[in-house]
């Protein structure tokens, strides 16, 4: 089953407040990880590590340093799924 | 020149009688034991010997917030829920942070967090290995997170000498404001290591009490019918500070660290000298140190963890020390109550040390049945009254490694 930009969004919202208590409501497409999110590198990797499990997809460990954006994430999550 | 006096000033814990050090001192004195039976599916699943362990009463995860908890071990869950209380407790400092030092240990470190990311490697592969697992597992972990957190940037140090380890801290952190490394350390210790690995291995030891019938009752050191240990968890937490710095902010004052000693027995890596000649020394120079007398001392919280063995050493090695005027002081064996915290021991001891002096009270011994001859301490399972005046008592922890550790405390 695909799972949808929403559905990809929403998962990832959770992981984010999950690991930095962040609110699921400040996670949006147009947010940076770093620069408005305030995620540092253990914990970007904490969630890589997470959605993969959660979303059933690969995010190799070189295209991580291009997903600044929380919708560079929903986007490779979604065009990646098996 | 005259030697800094060291003060306690703050004081916190979380341990298997009470979430705080208020609860576990008024949990001691009403002869509370924090032994339960495990409800743990690896009891069954492993078949172990023992099924039973005296676990913190409050879960750390449930006191931190979510985000902080998630990226700490349990054990130092446990050395912050402790810090917290404790640095609180001293009136949260305003104190110049290179001025600020950190003294803490643990017995084991992170194990749980080492063996679950070992499950996680076998089940998932590697790449589900979250990559905060060697920052939760290393021993230094508690220490790093608490200079983190209250901002201490004098130094922060760890040491491990299994359980004597957070008295050592304790000592270590007297000898560092003394040096003038630091105003004020936060000392002490943690251990959350009640694992099926370290029960297995304690167990085959035949270190553990296997009265799994009866919990409540197991620990009941200089019983004659004494079993082992039981295993506990917690961390204790004391702020140390040079008494000037303390008498300028107009702090509340618990105690005066007077004196420590720290020896190796160089005997055996497990077994303690049964002649007690590390322990003893180790003994005379917190006394020394303190500039006091065998006399002088007027309550003893014994290292006293229930085992066959190790009882009776400690026994002999305090009667080298004061002769016969062992069997007139009050002594309490509080691991009758919490089990045996391992790292944390010592800095919970300490605690219940203080916290005797300051009420003039030698908390209760329980789970006394008939008293060894091979142990004649003066042990009551009443609380003990140490009279007025002047008090000056010492903490005794003993470790695997051959490690002993006295702190002494006086009064004010």
């Amino acid at each position: 089953m695909a799972f949808t930009n929403d559905e990809v969004l929403a998962g990832l919202a959770e992981l984010i407040t999950d690991e930095t208590g962040i609110s699921a409501d400040e996670v949006a497409l147009e947010k940076s990880f770093t620069d408005d999110l305030d995620i540092d590198s253990i914990s970007m990797m904490t969630i890589v590590v997470n959605a993969e499990e959660k979303f059933g997809v690969t995010i190799p460990d070189d295209e991580v340093k291009n997903l600044k954006l929380v919708g560079d994430a929903v986007t490779f999550i979604t065009s990646n799924q098996a | 020149m005259s030697k800094t006096r060291i003060v306690v000033t703050g004081i916190g814990a979380t341990s298997p009688i009470g979430g705080t050090a208020p609860e576990s001192w008024s949990a001691l004195l009403a002869g509370t034991s924090g032994a339960r039976t495990l409800e743990h599916d690896w009891v069954e699943e492993y078949q172990l010997p023992v099924t039973f362990a005296a676990e913190a009463l409050v879960r750390p995860e449930t006191v931190l917030e979510r985000p902080i908890a998630k990226r700490l071990d349990p054990s130092s869950q446990l050395a912050l829920v402790a810090a917290q209380e404790a640095w609180a407790d001293a009136g949260s400092p305003d104190v110049d942070p290179e001025r600020l030092g950190v003294d803490f240990a643990t017995g084991i470190g992170g194990v749980w967090t080492l063996l679950d990311a070992w499950d996680t490697l076998r089940e998932k592969g590697p790449r589900r290995v979250m990559p905060m697992t060697v920052p939760m597992l290393m021993p230094n972990a508690a220490a790093g997170n608490l200079s983190l957190h209250f901002g201490a940037r004098a130094y922060a140090r760890t040491v491990a000498s299994a359980c004597a380890s957070s008295t050592e801290s304790i000592v270590n952190a007297m000898q560092h404001i003394r040096d003038g490394l630091a105003d004020i350390v936060i000392a002490g210790g943690t251990e959350s290591a009640i694992h099926p690995i370290t029960i297995a291995s304690f167990a085959s030891m035949q270190a553990l009490s296997r009265r799994n019938d009866d919990p409540a009752h197991a620990s009941r050191p200089a019983s004659i019918d004494r079993d082992g240990f039981v295993m506990g968890e917690g961390a204790g937490v004391l702020i140390l500070e040079s008494e000037e710095h303390a008498k300028a902010r107009g702090a509340k004052i618990y105690a005066t660290v007077e004196g420590g000693g720290v020896t190796a027995d160089s005997y055996h890596i497990t077994a303690n000298d049964p002649e007690g000649t590390g322990a003893a020394r180790a003994v005379r120079m917190a006394l020394e140190a303190a500039g006091a007398s065998p006399d002088d001392v007027t309550h003893i919280n014994a290292h006293a963890t229930s085992t066959p063995v190790g009882d009776p050493n400690e026994y002999t090695a305090l009667h080298t020390v004061f002769g016969d005027r062992i069997d007139d002081i009050p002594v309490s064996a509080t691991k009758a109550s919490t089990g045996h915290l391992l790292g944390g021991t010592g800095a919970l001891e300490a605690i219940f040390t203080i916290l005797a002096l300051r009420d003039r009270v030698a908390p209760p011994t329980i789970n006394l049945t008939e008293q060894d001859p091979a142990v004649p301490f003066r042990l009551s399972g009443e609380a003990q009254s140490l009279g007025e005046g002047q008090q000056l008592a010492i903490s005794n922890s003993f470790g695997f490694g051959g490690h002993n550790a006295v702190v002494a405390f006086a009064s004010v």
